[in-house]
């Protein structure tokens, strides 16, 4: 995190290369390296403005005409955005979506902050650490595969266990009710760990003698934790929930390889309608229309919760 | 429960004997073993069903042991069974192409991996040590892109790849990504702002071009942020979906994850073929794990920093 707010020196101003006359100099001044910057630059900018700058704006603009992949695209205004009003999938999407981020984002925050405790306070070592890390790093197509034999009705092990038990079998990715909970636990069981590096990272950060000032005053675990450990854990936290909040809206992997989106359209999130919309119906204007909206959302909810959470601000001054 | 006190009481009294046995301590340990053992166990179950076979597998289901030990699996998906042999282990007869799959993704990703470091090396390079009108100005420019959704660009990207005519080409699939990504050029960036000036300053005065100073000074000294980079953006990449899914839909440039969710959707017998699938995996798996066992630490220590951008 110290990287993070060294303040940048400049070089060129600190060499103070000697130049020749006055109006010269001012004129080398201003452009600086600007011939040999452009040279270092110019890999970069042609990524940027051809496959991020350029598509944004092609994004927008394709989001209000009317385009399915022949011909040209027509302009028709707002139509796209109105149609959206009354799309009962485009609601039903956007409900499944929020659906799925409240399981996933409220499940995994809270055992995430429980293993970067265990990590900073028991558990020193790298090995767990990097034990927990490993789904993570595996695809999402091989996570999902993986816990889609795993949940399997008839023959996964999961099952096996569940009747075992003496319980009834439950179709965790055959039935409208269970669909999107499981897709989102096979997702907090993925990324549990990685959140958890990311906390314990935050947990590092908090000085020591904080903590030692409240045992010398008798502070109980509890009474630490929520009065030393979240109020200074919060910009951290902050960041985490903006990342992972951001990144849990566009869930599209693991529903594409088990589920499709169904049954029926009990797990078509967003991302996947988006993607039906403009590959399996050829729809370009409106996916783009509905990509524009999934964009809002999640500038939204990062300046929400940027703003009201104050992740930019600590409480350790 | 009475325990903790007493014990605590002693070795007041008696200063160094024995630890006492701290409970909270035990339970916590015992929360850590759980949540390994549930991030661990699926994958020794992947690996158990791979080496078990078909026919055994419905009456085995709760068996912790291979059911009836065999690696077909393994065989079938490394092409290593004729069509009959693998239709008899209830696989599909097609072929699966797996090692045309693995060099596809080897291409994709160590491709994508090489052009985005380098190229984002370079742009840190300008950000961070030259001085030119606009840089800051751009700098946020591209910073503001890291907001913006993949699906958002991909839609337009993926028109765009479809005009040029490379679509089911290496080059449309790897050219979004071949040049920079914004969160490679702030981590680099960051990085080479914290670096010591002295010996690139003093080579200045000694007439070196920054073109010299880039590659002899800079890249140099900047090797163990750039593998950590590297190996991050080689992993994110051998794992990318959507994108090889959207442009890279043919046989001959299709990567594992793609292959992977085809191999899937084939149930050839009714059944899937769960054990042919778990071999799959897990030997898509096993680049990314090897990589892991390598060079964990460095990926485990590069998270905190790296992750919160």
């Amino acid at each position: 995190m110290t990287t993070l707010t060294k303040q940048q020196q400049d070089p060129a101003a600190r060499t103070g290369l000697p130049k020749a006359g006055k109006t010269r100099r001012s004129l080398t001044n201003r452009l600086g390296d600007l011939k040999i910057a452009l040279f270092f630059i110019l890999p970069a900018m042609i990524g940027f403005v051809f496959f991020y700058l350029v598509p944004t704006i092609r994004g927008v603009y394709l989001s209000f005409t009317e385009y399915s992949i022949l011909g040209e695209p027509t302009w028709i205004g707002v139509k796209n955005y109105t149609a959206m009003l009354g799309d009962e999938l485009f609601w039903n999407a956007m409900g499944v979506t929020v659906q799925y981020v409240g399981l996933n984002i409220g499940f995994q925050t809270v055992i995430a902050l429980g293993l970067a405790l265990l990590m900073h306070r028991v558990a020193k070592s790298t090995f767990i650490r990097g034990a927990l890390l490993l789904p993570f790093l595996v695809a999402n197509v091989i996570v999902a595969l993986l816990w889609f034999w795993m949940l399997d009705y008839q023959m996964g092990i999961v099952n096996e266990i569940i009747s075992w038990m003496g319980l009834p079998r439950i179709a965790f990715f055959g039935s409208e009710e269970w669909a999107i909970p499981t897709i989102a636990a096979v997702n907090v069981w993925r990324h549990m760990g990685y959140t958890a590096l990311l906390l314990f990272a935050g947990l590092q950060s908090i000085p020591s003698h904080v903590y030692e000032v409240a045992s010398l005053d008798g502070a109980s675990p509890t009474r630490t934790f929520w009065s030393i450990t979240m109020p200074l854990l919060r910009p951290v936290m902050v960041l985490v929930l903006v990342v992972t909040v951001i990144g849990s809206f566009q869930v599209f992997d693991t529903v594409a390889v088990t589920t499709g989106g169904g049954p029926v359209n009990a797990s078509r999130v967003i991302q996947m309608y988006i993607y039906q919309k403009a590959f399996g119906e050829s729809d370009f204007g409106y996916a783009s229309a509905l990509s524009v909206i999934l964009f809002l959302i999640l500038a939204l909810v990062a300046f929400v919760q940027m703003k009201f959470l104050k992740g930019n601000e600590s409480d350790l001054d | 429960m009475s325990t903790p006190t007493l014990t605590r009481k002693k070795s007041l009294q008696t200063i160094p004997v024995r630890k006492p046995v701290n409970w909270r301590r035990v339970g916590a340990w015992a929360l850590v073993a759980v949540a390994v053992a549930v991030t661990v166990a699926p994958f020794l179950w992947m690996l158990r069903t791979a080496l078990s076979s078909n026919a055994s597998l419905a009456s085995n289901a709760g068996n912790l042991l291979p059911a009836d030990f065999s690696l077909g699996a393994f065989k079938r998906v490394l092409g290593m069974q004729s069509p009959e042999e693998a239709i008899a282990e209830g696989g599909s007869g097609a072929a699966i192409n797996f090692w045309l799959y693995l060099r596809n993704s080897i291409i994709f990703a160590s491709v994508t991996t090489a052009g985005q470091v380098f190229f984002s090396a370079m742009a840190a390079y300008a950000f961070s040590r030259l001085r030119w009108p606009g840089r800051n100005a751009v700098f946020g420019l591209f910073l503001a892109t890291m907001m913006v959704p993949p699906i958002f660009t991909a839609l337009p990207n993926f028109l765009m790849i479809k005009n040029l005519g490379l679509l089911n080409t290496f080059a449309g699939m790897t050219l979004p990504f071949l040049f920079m990504t914004p969160f490679a050029i702030f981590f680099l960036r960051q990085f080479f702002l914290s670096m010591s000036r002295e010996v690139e300053e003093a080579a200045m005065l000694d007439g070196a071009k920054h073109l010299r100073i880039f590659f002899q000074i800079v890249l140099p000294n900047a090797a163990a942020p750039l593998a950590t980079l590297a190996l991050l953006t080689f992993i994110g990449q051998w794992n990318e979906y959507f994108w090889p899914l959207l442009v890279g839909q043919d046989e001959s440039v299709r990567v594992l994850t793609v292959g992977l969710g085809v191999f899937k959707s084939q149930s050839p017998q009714g059944a899937p073929d769960w054990t042919g699938l778990m071999a799959a995996t897990l030997v898509a798996a096993i680049p990314v794990l090897l990589l892991f066992i390598a060079f964990g630490k460095k990926v485990v220590n590069s998270i905190g920093f790296s992750g919160i951008k």
